[in-house]
């Protein structure tokens, strides 16, 4: 059993700093082991977040050695043996203590998204939809909502200037990936996206792919086509005539346009 | 110090939730599907309740791969894997209700795979007669928690994350609302409603070798027997036959029973398939007698017979434990589980890819090149709250339980695949029958101020004291006690001990200390879990204590085989008025006659649709 060093940030929305544990280490453990023994030994008050313990539920998320990662996947014998590890807390959300942060923003962003809205059932009562027809959704549905993707997305950890505050960050992009791609969904979110939700915002850096642990192509995959989604829409030229001379009529206006320009067409008509 | 109850924060709904796992969000939107101003509390955050670490599928006898499955058999199944000793009712409910649930999660955005023709593919799991299983891969929970998840958050339902339950509130005999904490905070926040749903789940956290998290501490199960209601089966505790057994940190990680239903074997260290020589006789008609039948169904064949690696959990773990404890065992005291040699690498990473990831990135094991070691884990419990079937109403009038927190149908041991089933089947029921007992409630109940303030004190008090037992080493001695005295096969004397060293703990609990102040302080929180704990704990053992025989996931050493008696009662735990833990045996009705007659049918008859015509349709 060797003996490590590890560095854990330890304070609270006030402040903190990185304090120092040595802690022995057991072969075959993952640094979430390592934690829960300093919690149960040596500082029975660190706060941190945990549940699967197998990078099923993505609670465990935590910048180690300066990298957004799982805790519970994050292999001790993936450092070298005299490394010092260092645990710090998300940089992208408030802490609330120690490894644990406000995460909460991401739960308001899911809230924003128009949700699911099926066709009708087919006369027999049954969905049919063919697998090929579904992977690319069940790719994004991967997600455990870990929010590295949401941690490492620069337009998220600028998101004081008031401009980029519309952006629903990463995670969100594949679940509305997700929701246009469903073959059964009947919602139209591309307004929103390019006017609410922020999707020109993002300029591709692929930080978020690169972190997400479930190996989910979110800029490829998801991000991308979206904006291609939204280009066809307002600014392909090409596009727009075809509908226009197709009769197609396709949505432009948000829905909270819609309603504004409703309610004023009410008021010109009283 | 003198609490003042009124300075506290108050918050009102008509039902509240506890617990954000399958069955408390289907509860959640049933309840506001009804109109009802719904809260719900969960320990974690929402999403990472423990549904999302079900794997293999979801049970539900529609048919879409082999057509001849209906409910029927989905129900003598049911009743079979449970030795007979299910919920009547509940096993019926269940096996009715199913497939619509199943279908209705499709309305909310479900994506399962699909089958050749476009519908809910469906897949082979223990016990069950019939590719049963709607499945996505394997991560059918997190595919059921986000498809509640996404849908919930649009129903109105006020959800309050990161709020521990401490206490069941009562106004006489009914409930009145919910003494929780933040964790965030420390702070304490009372809930007062007019019904509460518990869905809190099992208490595997008592055990050290689990599959379950941090989460599983039994808080449903304590608070309600705390507040009165009756505890039923709780002898009955799964032990998954396939948990991680290497590296040490991740001991008791589940490996899905879809290993086995898409093909894997199970090894000794002879190389020897060893699960033919444990077929029971109850299992023998149908189950393959060889390798080169149990090869054939494999392969599709319709007329051969399921090989035995996919007898029930019970069976296979007792099996497990019989080949290591004969030194057969593997290198870290399991067995291998294959399914490398079984099937090419791309099927294997297609249908199992979270099992591949979790072996790849944690024990440096390729599975579609070795054999993965493996060995039992406490998964599940069958036991719990005492509910009625149809309202899964307690015996607490107000208080509601389903999910794995509560008793009934799953009977002596539960079939892969049909807990999912359960928590919306019975999360649904649990939402509906809050609505009608809100409806017809005279007034609303009141908080009992007094009953507040004494449960404050004693949380308190394990941050105020000087010193004391540290939370984390008594959950420790807990956990020894449990794994030496509870475990896969028991006899009396080690339960015996085992009582005898939980009244100890029990004492040393009083004098629980955790450092530090109140906010987001998981020592605190482990010192509170404790008290869940230790119920739990102390319920399981007496009722272990008083059934003596072996039947389903209960394996007594010194009462080795069925005895007809077990199935004339069930074992219910309850607070005596001198607050000591009392067991007894209760009768059981009889089963009603036309389901008597279907859990007995000939499956070719109930293939046939020959038998239980007659029967109700819901």
């Amino acid at each position: 059993m060797a003996i490590r060093r590890f560095k854990v940030w330890r304070g609270d929305a006030g402040g903190g700093e990185l304090t120092d544990f040595q802690i022995p280490v057991d072969p075959g453990m993952v640094v979430l082991d390592v934690l829960h023994r300093i919690q149960a030994t040596q500082a029975n008050d660190l706060a941190l977040r945990w549940n699967c313990k197998a990078g099923k539920c993505g609670s465990c998320s935590m910048e180690i050695n300066g990298q957004p990662k799982l805790a519970c996947m994050t292999r001790m014998n993936s450092f070298s043996e005299t490394e010092t590890i260092t645990c710090q807390p998300l940089k992208t959300f408030p802490v609330i203590k120690d490894l644990v942060t406000d995460v909460s923003f991401n739960y308001e962003q899911n809230k924003r998204i128009a949700p699911f809205k099926p066709r009708p059932r087919d006369a027999d009562g049954q969905y049919r939809m063919y697998q090929e027809d579904v992977d690319r959704v069940q790719e994004f549905r991967k997600c455990i909502e870990c929010f590295l993707c949401q941690d490492v997305c620069h337009v998220l950890r600028d998101r004081e200037g008031r401009e980029t505050q519309s952006f629903i960050g990463p995670r969100f992009m594949i679940r509305v990936a997700s929701l246009e791609m469903h073959p059964l969904d009947t919602e139209d979110r591309i307004p929103e996206l390019k006017k609410e939700l922020g999707a020109g915002l993002c300029n591709i850096t692929r930080c978020c792919t690169e972190v997400c642990p479930e190996h989910i192509q979110i800029t490829d995959n998801g991000i991308i086509p979206l904006k291609e989604r939204i280009v066809d829409r307002f600014y392909d030229p090409v596009a727009i005539i075809g509908r226009k001379l197709l009769g197609i009529r396709k949505r432009t206006k948000t829905r909270s346009e819609e309603a504004a320009q409703g309610a004023g067409s009410e008021d010109r008509d009283g | 110090m003198a609490l003042d109850v009124s300075e506290l924060q108050t918050i009102e709904h008509d039902v509240l939730v506890i617990g954000a796992g399958g069955a408390g969000l289907r509860a959640a939107i049933a309840c506001s599907g009804q109109k009802l101003d719904t809260g719900v509390i969960s320990k974690s955050l929402l999403g990472k309740a423990h549904t999302v670490m079900a794997e293999g599928g979801m049970a539900a006898a529609m048919g879409n791969v082999d057509p001849r499955d209906n409910w029927k058999i989905h129900f003598r199944d049911t009743m079979r894997g449970g030795k007979f000793l299910n919920v009547w009712r509940m096993a019926e409910l269940h096996a009715k209700q199913a497939p619509d649930r199943v279908r209705e999660l499709e309305d909310w955005g479900a994506v399962f795979d699909r089958t050749k023709d476009g519908l809910i593919s469906q897949r082979n799991f223990g016990g069950h007669r019939y590719p049963r299983l709607a499945h996505v891969g394997d991560r059918t929970g997190l595919e059921l928690i986000r498809s509640l998840q996404d849908h919930g958050i649009h129903q109105g339902i006020d959800f309050h994350m990161e709020v521990t339950a401490l206490e069941l509130l009562k106004d006489g005999d009914r409930i009145s609302g919910v003494l929780a904490y933040r964790r965030e905070t420390g702070r304490f926040v009372v809930f007062r409603c007019k019904a509460v749903i518990l869905s809190t789940g099992g208490g595997g956290k008592a055990w050290p070798v689990t599959s379950n998290s941090w989460e599983y501490t039994g808080d449903g199960i304590a608070m309600a027997y705390d507040a009165g209601a009756e505890l039923m089966d709780l002898e009955f505790t799964q032990f998954h036959p396939t948990g991680m057994v290497w590296p040490l940190s991740v001991r008791g990680i589940l490996v899905t029973e879809g290993v086995r239903g898409d093909g894997g074997i199970l090894k000794n260290n002879q190389g020897e398939r060893f699960m033919f020589n444990y077929i029971s006789e109850r299992f023998a008609p149908e189950t393959a007698a060889t390798v080169e039948e149990a090869h054939r169904w494999l392969e599709g064949d319709k007329n051969a017979r399921r090989p035995p690696e996919l007898l029930t959990r019970d069976e296979v773990a007792r099996a497990i434990t019989a080949e290591v404890k004969a030194g057969r065992g593997s290198p870290h005291g399991g067995v291998f589980l294959d399914i490398a040699s079984r099937r090419p690498a791309d099927f294997i990473k297609r249908k199992l890819p979270s099992m591949y990831h979790q072996f790849k990135e944690l024990a440096e094991v390729d599975i579609t090149r070795e054999p993965m070691e493996v060995g039992p884990t406490l998964h599940y419990f069958m036991g719990g709250i005492r509910v009625d079937a149809d309202s899964q109403q307690t015996t607490v009038p107000g208080l509601f339980a389903c999910g794995e927190c509560a008793a009934g149908l799953h009977g002596a041991n539960r079939l892969g695949g049909n807990s999912l089933s359960d928590l919306i089947v019975f999360g649904k029921l649990a939402g509906d029958g809050a609505k009608a007992y809100i409806q017809a409630l005279p007034t609303t109940p009141r908080v009992d101020g007094d009953q507040i303030t004494s449960a404050i004190r004693r949380a308190t008090e394990i941050l105020n004291r000087a010193e004391g037992e540290n939370p984390y080493l008594l959950h420790a001695r807990l956990e020894e006690t449990m794994a030496r005295g509870v475990g896969i096969v028991r006899t009396k004397n080690e339960l015996e001990t085992a009582v005898a060293e939980l009244e100890d703990l029990k004492v040393r609990a009083r004098t629980m200390k955790a450092p530090g102040a109140s906010q987001y302080n998981p020592g605190w929180h482990e010192a509170l879990a404790m008290r869940s704990l230790l119920v739990t704990s102390e319920a399981v053992t007496r009722a272990a204590l008083m059934r003596e025989e072996s039947r389903g996931a209960h394996t007594r050493l010194d009462h080795p085989d069925e005895n007809p008696e077990g199935l004339t009662y069930n074992v219910i735990v309850k607070k005596a008025a001198d607050g000591r833990m009392e067991t007894e045996k209760r009768r059981r009705p009889d089963g009603p006659p036309h389901l008597v007659a279907i859990a007995n049918a000939k499956i070719e008859d109930l293939e046939a649709g020959k038998l239980g015509t007659a029967a109700p349709s819901t």
